[in-house]
């Protein structure tokens, strides 16, 4: 088995940057949603499909981003 | 090109395919995210949790002697095993395993450079079986306690300017306007930094692949900012990994002498009572001359 489809991107979620890894185990596909700075794993989700992998992985890296707090 | 100060503790995920793990070599994964194993790993590959192996969760501490040479005996590894460690996250928690078997003592470990990330990304084989592991014997170094700094000598170098403080959290962690990584749980009842240490990310010393920078790359980096071997260093950031990974690259690919990573971090120094934090940009660059 070798991940197949491998791909990275920026998108921003909430104002914050992201990065979306994606690629193919098999006939799996997993995404993982990464904030650029620092670089630290959010959230990490599987589907039959690209878009329904990105899907729930932004999705839960939204309901995380939401609960941090910028202090001024 | 010139080479890293100790390139033998680095390997490449070419190195890694080509040698297969065998009697004398074992290839461990450390990931931040403790399931990213199960998906699939470098074949015959072993896994450590930082959060439950490779820590003592009861002290807050990193694994006492007789508790490291029960993972290693467990693990297959005995003191002349050749130990390749790779992880997620460019490494961080992979790093924190390398630093925490030089406190032990143990001689030939390496990064996989580039870790997990490069693993994939180059389409390379993937496995999801656990090896089999026949236990070992292993005899644990006295500790090396002058890579790791804590709470006493991180005081003395901050009001003292005797050893180089590098701070290698994000900017906004950095400045106090965020207290943890966007996303992550807060740990810390301030923002900030320690005074007088330097805002340096852990992942300006990657590349974007995940490999680390060229040693010209590295001595300009940690150089501008008055960080060049002339005096020691500590590096922290939140718990102690991504500051292992600058500490992995300050010593083994810059080969400076003396630099110990804070493992207690902001955490630790962020919760403290009635000691000082600098909040907002970094001052002018602070050498040792003043």
């Amino acid at each position: 088995m070798r991940a197949e489809d491998y791909g990275e991107r920026r998108v921003e979620v909430l104002g914050w940057p992201v990065n979306l890894t994606t690629y193919r185990l098999g006939e799996v596909y997993h995404a993982k949603a990464d904030n650029v700075s620092p670089g630290a794993a959010l959230a990490r989700a599987t589907g039959v499909t690209r878009a329904e992998a990105e899907d729930q992985v932004l999705r839960r890296a939204e309901e995380l981003l939401a609960r941090t707090r910028r202090l001024r | 090109m010139e080479s890293y100060a100790h390139p033998e503790t680095l390997v490449s995920t070419d190195w890694v395919a080509q040698h297969a793990p065998d009697d004398r070599m074992r290839v461990v994964e450390v990931d931040v995210d403790t399931g990213a194993y199960d998906e699939g790993h470098v074949p015959g590959a072993l896994a450590w949790a930082w959060n439950s192996q490779l820590s003592d969760t009861v002290r807050r501490d990193i694994l006492s002697r007789e508790q490291f040479q029960e993972l290693m005996a467990g693990s297959g590894i005995s003191n002349d095993t050749t130990v390749v460690i790779y992880g997620d996250n460019n490494n961080w928690f992979a790093a924190w395993a390398f630093w925490q078997m030089k406190i032990y003592g143990h001689k030939d470990v390496r990064l996989m450079n580039g870790g997990r990330k490069t693993w994939l990304a180059e389409g390379r084989e993937l496995s999801t079986e656990r090896p089999e592991v026949k236990r070992k014997t292993y005899r644990a170094a006295a500790p090396d306690w002058s890579i790791r700094a804590l709470l006493p000598q991180v005081r003395t170098a901050s009001e003292s300017g005797a050893a180089a403080l590098v701070d290698v959290r994000s900017p906004l962690e950095y400045t106090g306007e965020i207290l943890a990584p966007p996303g992550l749980p807060e740990t810390c009842q301030r923002g900030g930094h320690i005074p007088g240490a330097r805002s340096i990310p852990w992942g300006l010393a990657a590349n974007e692949d995940g490999t680390f920078k060229s040693v010209e790359e590295l001595r300009r980096l940690y150089g501008a900012e008055g960080v060049d071997g002339s005096r020691p260093v500590v590096a922290y950031c939140r718990i102690g990994e991504r500051s292992s990974h600058t500490w992995f690259v300050l010593k083994y690919l810059l080969g400076f002498a003396q630099v110990a990573n804070y493992d207690g971090s902001w955490t630790e120094w962020g919760n403290l009572v009635g000691v000082p934090v600098e909040k907002g940009a970094p001052a002018a660059v602070r050498t040792a001359r003043g």
